[in-house]
């Protein structure tokens, strides 16, 4: 390094530190937000990870509909819409005056791209099915368009507010991945591989502007080292906080506050219902009742989370309490798995996923099973081998995983999904109820679903994983509840 | 000396071929598919198809490896499968992270390390030597992740002196980058130090012991002048040793520093790599480092065959 540069450097360095002193005592205007999972890149439409929409949804990408900080489906660059009475056409009345973050409109056209794309043959939509039942995308005027679909499906307007729905430009669509160019209230900055997201205030956004000017997201995926840029101040907040034995430290300190909100992940004691001796409903049962779900909520999540009886999200209005079918008795559990042909018990795997939900409650779970005499072989994976092995092989007996994607319950209707669940009456309510639209009628559905995979027993149904996190204590406006994973910005400032 | 190198340079390049397959091959046979991982539990087994091929999964194990190994050698690492971007930009980006550690963290071990054990040396035996010996034992002892957590405890959440981790980028200026990189340089530099300096201590002991320190001593130096005028400098060697073998582990044994500190730098690159499956990144800066670690034994070998005639002629 040349003196003259170093000169520079320290010039740089000085002017720097002098110029953010004074600022410090304005109200702030930008953010740091700790985040334990980078994302592998940046565009909704292209891969599974979480951590993509986390950093980009409705930051920076916005789809036709929206989720609200409750879960509910709002307009988003559709102002407006209307369902025919079959339910197979959708008329979406677009906002008017909606540009891209490289200043280009936002018109029919990119709807059509954008929907036709996910669908197209070579299309790498890690949620292409929901997707599926969208026959044809028609510009009526730039400002409207309709959608057609081979048959009603009564959740295509929740479908269209998930991150992978989002709306791209034909003309930019391919540098999304470490280009994003959106819709949203925040423009992209810069990506430091490894470290960081940058992006800033759309001054052109069509809706209400954002109040903060700059949002940095910064990774930090070992939860030691985020509990200490928490507590030094190096972040604003992080959510999920990635341990929660931490949380109670942070809640007693007046700098800051802890969040416990609802998430959409429910997590499950996955069974293989194809392996001997998990086959058989009643060994299910006796499984399911062989679980004390506190014991495992306070041992593997200290307290936070909420019971759940079957594959479904408790604050959702449809939701049935089932818990009492499958309450914590060890001594029913015991004679069931007599009535079953295994007064003994008998030995099977238990394959878990790194996150700490699984690791922690595997170890009390298998505890609770070997109490009523099965005994388990816990292997510990990794996400890579847990999809090759779990999810794609189906070499499992137990597995211990949170289903985050919101309403998925229509996950039991696919018979070749890893726990194997082959059920017609189960897959002739979900027919049902893509083909209605009514939503008295749905509502019954939805409850039969429930009902019926509790009846199966046909995984171990544990809680509802929590949104717990650390905010700064004057920070307003953060999202308590994930209805999807994101950690929409548009809304937060800071109190003075 | 020249058919020495020429002998050198075919061993070097042997190495490196058989480095190549073994990496190669090692992640042939680790179990995941980048494609599934990347696209979760609702992709449908046609989607994940079209991903493979995307990604240029589907070609044979020994194409592969064809391409791969004329990508390198024309200095093109492919295209990371997640971050979609140059693999060469990301090795770019971080290798002036890992590098500036490594060479900062190196400085501080010997520029602790020299001192402590000449004094250990010269008072061999006295309550100096005996904690100096101890200390050193312990900061042998103690794992660098640990002792990097105590560091920002005390300096990151209760004095609030530095950052708890976290790089700023060279452009924030030379000083907020050093300052970013020292306590992790100081974890890294701990156990390194120690092992210096028990090093150079024992070195130096044997030194004094040879004959010619004793002439000196005869001649009427004192056992300090002995000490500073003839037996420091050929105790050095194989101090030097320890540190060519120390700058390779500190490039290569970062990896779970910068997790502990959240740098951005090459170890963590590959730890990313490997529970993303981004198997292309993984396989090439591990054979970077290889390479690296290759080069620096090279040099040292021709650096002795250079001071020590002996070592030439023996060898050819």
């Amino acid at each position: 390094m040349t003196s003259v540069f170093k000169a520079l450097a320290f010039a740089g360095a000085v002017a720097v530190s002098t110029a953010l002193t004074p600022a410090a005592f304005a109200a702030k205007t930008d953010i740091t937000v700790g985040a334990q999972l980078e994302p592998p890149n940046l565009d909704p439409t292209s891969g599974a990870a979480g951590a993509i929409d986390t950093v980009t949804y409705s930051n920076i990408f916005e789809g036709l509909t929206r989720f609200g900080p409750d879960g509910s489906i709002n307009p988003g660059l559709a102002e407006s819409w209307s369902v025919s009475n079959d339910g197979k056409v959708y008329t979406f009345n677009l906002r008017k005056g909606v540009k891209f973050h490289d200043g280009s409109d936002m018109d029919a056209e990119d709807v059509k791209f954008s929907l036709e794309r996910i669908g197209a043959d070579d299309s790498t939509n890690a949620q292409k099915a929901l997707y599926a039942d969208i026959e044809s995308v028609d510009v009526v005027d730039p400002h409207t368009v309709k959608i057609t679909l081979s048959k009603p499906n009564g959740n295509m307007l929740f479908n269209l507010a998930w991150g992978d729905a989002v709306i791209m430009s034909p003309e930019t669509a391919a540098n999304n991945a470490t280009n994003p160019v959106g819709t949203g209230a925040f423009v992209f900055k810069d990506w430091v591989q490894g470290d960081r997201v940058e992006m800033e205030r759309n001054a052109d956004y069509w809706g209400e502007p954002a109040k903060l000017e700059k949002v940095t997201f910064k990774f930090i995926a070992d939860p030691n080292a985020a509990f200490a840029a928490v507590m030094a101040g190096d972040v604003d907040t992080f959510m999920p906080f990635p341990a929660p034995e931490n949380l109670p430290q942070f809640d007693a300190d007046p700098r800051f506050r802890v969040i416990a909100g609802s998430t959409e992940g429910e997590t499950i004691l996955s069974t293989n219902n194809k392996m001997p001796p998990l086959d058989n409903p009643k060994v299910r049962q006796a499984i399911a009742h062989a679980i004390d779900r506190q014991a495992i909520i306070d041992g593997a999540m200290f307290g936070y989370g909420t019971p759940i009886g079957t594959h479904f999200a408790p604050h959702h209005p449809s939701y049935v309490d089932l818990k009492g079918q499958s309450n914590f008795d060890p001594d029913k559990a015991k004679a069931l798995l007599a009535e079953a042909g295994h007064p003994d018990g008998f030995k099977t795997t238990l394959k878990l996923p790194p996150p700490s939900y699984a690791r922690r409650g595997g170890e009390i779970i298998a505890s609770q099973l070997r109490d009523v005499g099965i005994e388990t072989e816990i292997s510990n994976l990794e996400w890579a081998q847990w999809l090759e092995q779990v999810f794609k092989g189906k070499d499992y007996g137990l597995t211990i995983v949170s289903h985050t994607e919101p309403l998925d319950i229509g996950i039991y209707a696919r018979p070749e999904y890893y726990f194997q669940y082959d059920n017609a009456d189960f897959q002739k309510i979900m027919t049902d109820l893509n083909n209605t639209t009514d939503p008295g009628e749905r509502d019954k559905l939805l409850k039969a679903a429930q009902k019926k995979i509790a009846d199966d027993y046909v995984n171990g149904y544990l809680f509802q994983l929590a949104n717990t996190g650390v905010v700064n204590a004057k920070l307003q406006g953060i999202w308590e509840n994930a209805p999807t994973q994101a950690a929409d910005m548009t809304a937060v400032y800071w109190e003075d | 000396m020249l058919p020495f190198v020429i002998k050198r340079l075919v061993s070097l390049t042997l190495s490196l071929v058989a480095a190549s397959l073994v990496i190669f091959f090692v992640i042939e046979v680790v179990p995941g598919d980048p494609a599934s991982f990347m696209l979760g539990l609702n992709a449908s087994p046609e989607t994940v198809a079209a991903l493979r091929d995307s990604l240029g999964l589907n070609a044979s194990a020994p194409i592969r490896y064809w391409q791969w190994i004329t990508g390198l050698l024309q200095g093109e690492f492919g295209i990371s499968y997640t971050y979609k971007v140059p693999v060469r930009d990301l090795i770019l980006d971080r290798i002036w992270i890992s590098m500036p550690l490594a060479v900062y963290a190196l400085i501080l071990s010997t520029v602790i390390a020299f001192p402590v054990g000449v004094l250990a040396a010269s008072r061999r035996n006295s309550p100096t030597d005996v904690s100096i010996m101890g200390v050193t034992q312990l900061g042998i002892a103690v794992p660098n992740f640990w002792f990097g957590m105590l560091l920002v405890l005390l300096f990151a959440v209760t004095l609030g002196w530095f950052s708890a981790g976290g790089f700023p980028g060279w452009e924030a200026g030379f000083f907020a980058g050093m300052k970013a990189l020292t306590l992790p340089a100081v974890a890294l530099a701990l156990p390194q130090a120690s092992i210096l300096a028990r090093v150079m201590r024992s070195s130096l002991l044997d030194t004094l012991g040879e004959d010619f320190v004793r002439t000196a001593r005869a001649k009427g130096l004192t056992r300090r002048q002995a000490l500073w005028r003839h037996a420091l400098r050929n105790a050095l060697i194989p101090v030097l040793t320890i540190i060519g073998l120390q700058f390779s582990f500190l490039l290569a044994g970062a990896i779970i520093i910068e997790n502990v500190f959240f740098l951005p730098g090459l170890g963590r690159l590959v730890f990313q790599g490997i529970t993303q499956r981004d198997l292309i990144v993984v396989k090439s800066v591990i054979f970077l480092l290889v390479f690296a670690v290759i080069l620096v034994t090279f040099i040292v070998d021709i650096t002795y065959a250079i001071a020590d005639p002996r070592l030439r002629r023996a060898r050819s």
